[in-house]
This record gives C-alpha cells, structure tokens and sequence, in this order.
C-alpha cells in the first residue's frame, strides 16, 4: 500500500514535466518535419560549392550525385566528382558520426581510385568552441590530405611516423578521434561498393533526388 | 499575486536599462563575448535570445499555477530548450550562412542564465502581459548590450559597421579588436563607462536631495 501512494505521489509531482515533454517532443517534431528538407537542400548548395576544393580540379556542374548502397545494407548518397571536360576526377562522400558534443558531418573527397583522401570538409559541427571547433580549420583537415584509404586512419599525440596516422588537435583528442573514425567507417562502408557497382559497368547510377 | 510586483511596463523599462543583462547584472556572458566581432552575428544571436526568451517567458506564465517548486527548474530548462532547438533549425533553414558562423552558440543559448532568471525572477510569478513584456524588455536590454559591444568591434576591428565601411580607407583595422581579446577589452571597457555613468547619476541624485 505504501508503495502504491508514493508512486501516485510521483505521478501527481511529475505529470506537469511529462505531458510538457511528450507537448515539446511533438511540436519539435513538426518543425524537424517542415524544416529538414530546406535544410538537406542548404547543406547540398554547400557541398556543390567545396568540391572543387575537395577534389583537384573538379567542376560542380558536372558533378553526379548517385546512390550506392554501403555494406551496412544502408543506402548512401555519393558524389562522382568529374572535370570540366566530363573526366572522372575523384568522389566526395558525406560522412556523420558523433563528435564530442554533437554530430559531426564532414564531406570526403577520394581521387578517382578511391585510394587516396584528396581533401575534407566539415559541413556540421558543434564541437566545444576555442578546442574541438578546430576541425574545421584548414590547418587540422589538411593532416587528413594524401593519406592512404587501405589501412584505418590511428590519430595520435605526435607528429606521424606512419602513412595512416593522423596528428590530433591538442585539448581536443575527442573530436580528432570521432573526425578520423568517421573517416574510417565511411571509406569501409563504400569504398568496396563503389569499386564493385564502378567495375560492374555504370550501374552504379541511379540518379537520386539531386539537380 | 503580491501587490508590489513590477506592472508589466515597469518590467519592460527595467529590462531595456536598469536591470539590463550585459552591463547591470553581467549575465549572458558567453554570447557577448563570442559573437560580438560584427553587427549582423550580434544581432542574429540577439534575436535568436529574444525568440527563446519571450517565448519561454510567455509559457512559463501560462502554466505558472502548475509548477511544483523543486520540480521548476526542470521545467524552465525544458522549456527553453524546446524554443532554442526551433530558433537553431530556423537558422539552418533561412540563415544558413550565419547558422553556421554561429554555429554552437545558438543551442549554448539554452544555458544563457538571462532567460531561465527571467522564467525564475518575473514569468513563474507573474501574469501574462507581465511576462510578455519583461521578456520583450529584456530582450531589447541584451540586444544593446550585444551591439554596442559589437559596434565597437566591428568598426575598430573591420573599419565596417553591418559589413558596410565607415572608416576610411586608409583606417588599419586593429585585428586585436575581431579576436577574444578584442572582445574582453570592449567589454571591461564598457562596463567601466556605464558603471560610472550609473555612480554619477547616483551622487547627483544625492546632492539633489
């Protein structure tokens, strides 16, 4: 019995705070619902416009967006990355993952034969200011340029001794860590994939919601 | 409720000057330092505070009579961070520019203690009307703070006011002014004036009496 009063004296103290949430949950709900598109959108105006930053000479315009499906059995969204004459340069993958504070989202950009990082880009983040926010600076992504995709990325404390290892951020070992996991799980999830569907003539397009 | 509480236009004046946020009672001190090195990420951060606090002001009125005291806090919170996540994907969808030059500052805003001891000091208290208008008083409040700070900044800093140039050419922008340290001296300078306007005021007023 006595039991039985204090959990009705836990729901009549606590009922305010959870119909509020279950209130707040919807409402945030609908806004995510009929804001996520215009945002999807934003965030695809901006990775047409780093391209050429990502992979050498690449022409936005003549970028494809494709779908391929990753071996997580997910369908992801993929950039064939082509020059102004309409040759193959390279890929630009959107990749997420979670940060120290929040998701991370970065673009990565792979030469042609998906062997080699060419560039990175981060296009979210809410990583601590004044530390981890520095992975967005040029002089972090740029550690990430010419490395090798065909062993994982290690991040480390010092400057690098190997090909696969990547310098952290200082006071933010956090944040380099989860840029460089990212890293690593995007290329393990496609980079077999794209190479299949590529070898297996063209059927890798599927042309998807892009321009 | 007490018969000595603030009208709801002594709310609003008080939060324009008196009890102003930045300069009187030193809250909010993360966005006035961070986002102050131009006019127009001030005045996006002022705005996206206002939004969260006058709606947060407003709700908590509303639902004043239903609050358990240790329970409020959690309330407040949850309240404000459902107004904070609605002005951050409002950003991202129709500013996305300065959502991203923002970046974690906007969802910091709902750990500015300006908001939850409005939701705390007038709006858990206080009627609607009162409510509203506090918020909107404060509101005002932080947005000068903001911008004076970043006025400052801006035009000794980038010799450009809302990016539009107002020093000469020949101006050499104090880089010093853009970067944190720029942003501490601004406002300890600041500070420094209104407090002495504020003591001035005080003696005159005495000598008067």
């Amino acid at each position: 019995m006595g039991q039985e009063s204090r959990r009705q004296g836990y729901i009549k103290q606590a009922w305010l705070v959870v119909l509020l949430a279950v209130l707040y949950g919807g409402g945030l709900a609908g806004v995510q619902r009929a804001l996520s598109d215009k945002i999807a959108e934003n965030k695809r105006n901006e990775t047409y416009d780093v391209i050429p930053a990502l992979v050498s000479g690449a022409d936005a315009a003549n970028t494809v967006e494709l779908r391929v499906t990753g071996k997580d059995g997910q369908e992801a969204r993929v950039y064939q990355v082509m020059d102004a004459a309409g040759g193959h340069v390279g890929w630009v993958l959107p990749a997420g993952g979670q940060g120290f504070a929040d998701r991370i989202e970065l673009l990565i950009g792979l030469d042609a034969g998906l062997s080699t990082i060419t560039g990175l880009y981060v296009l979210g983040q809410k990583e601590t200011p004044g530390l981890g926010d520095y992975i967005t600076g040029e002089s972090f992504r740029s550690r990430f340029q010419g490395k090798p995709t065909d062993t994982p990325l290690v991040v480390v404390q010092s400057d690098p001794t190997a090909d696969n290892e990547v310098r952290a951020l200082t006071g933010a070992t956090i944040s380099s860590a989860s840029v460089s996991g990212i890293v690593n799980a995007a290329i393990a999830n496609l980079k077999e994939p794209i190479q299949r569907q590529a070898a297996s003539g063209g059927a890798l397009v599927l042309p998807g919601g892009g321009e | 409720m007490a018969q000595d509480e603030p009208t709801a236009l002594e709310r609003f004046i008080n939060g324009v000057l008196p009890e102003n946020a930045v300069y009187r009672q030193l809250l909010g001190m993360c966005p006035t330092l961070a986002v102050t090195n131009g006019m127009k990420p001030a005045i996006t951060m002022a705005c996206a505070t206002a939004f969260a606090l006058i709606c947060a002001n407003i709700m908590i009125s509303l639902i004043r009579g239903l609050l358990k005291p240790h329970l409020r806090i959690l309330v407040f919170t949850l309240t404000i961070a459902t107004f904070v996540t609605i002005a951050d994907k409002l950003l991202a969808a129709y500013m996305y520019d300065m959502s991203k030059q923002l970046g974690p500052y906007v969802p910091l805003i709902i750990v500015n203690c300006v908001i939850i001891s409005r939701c705390e000091i007038c709006a858990s208290k206080q009627g609607l009307r009162v409510a509203a208008a506090d918020g909107i008083g404060m509101s005002l409040g932080f947005a000068l703070g903001l911008a004076s700070i970043a006025t400052v900044r801006e035009i000794l800093g980038s010799g450009t006011w809302f990016g539009l140039h107002v020093m000469p050419g020949s101006w050499p922008a104090w880089g010093i002014m853009v970067l944190p340290p720029g942003a501490f001296l601004t406002l300890g300078l600041l500070l420094g004036a209104a407090e002495w306007v504020v003591r001035k005021r005080a003696e005159r007023a005495k000598e008067g009496k």
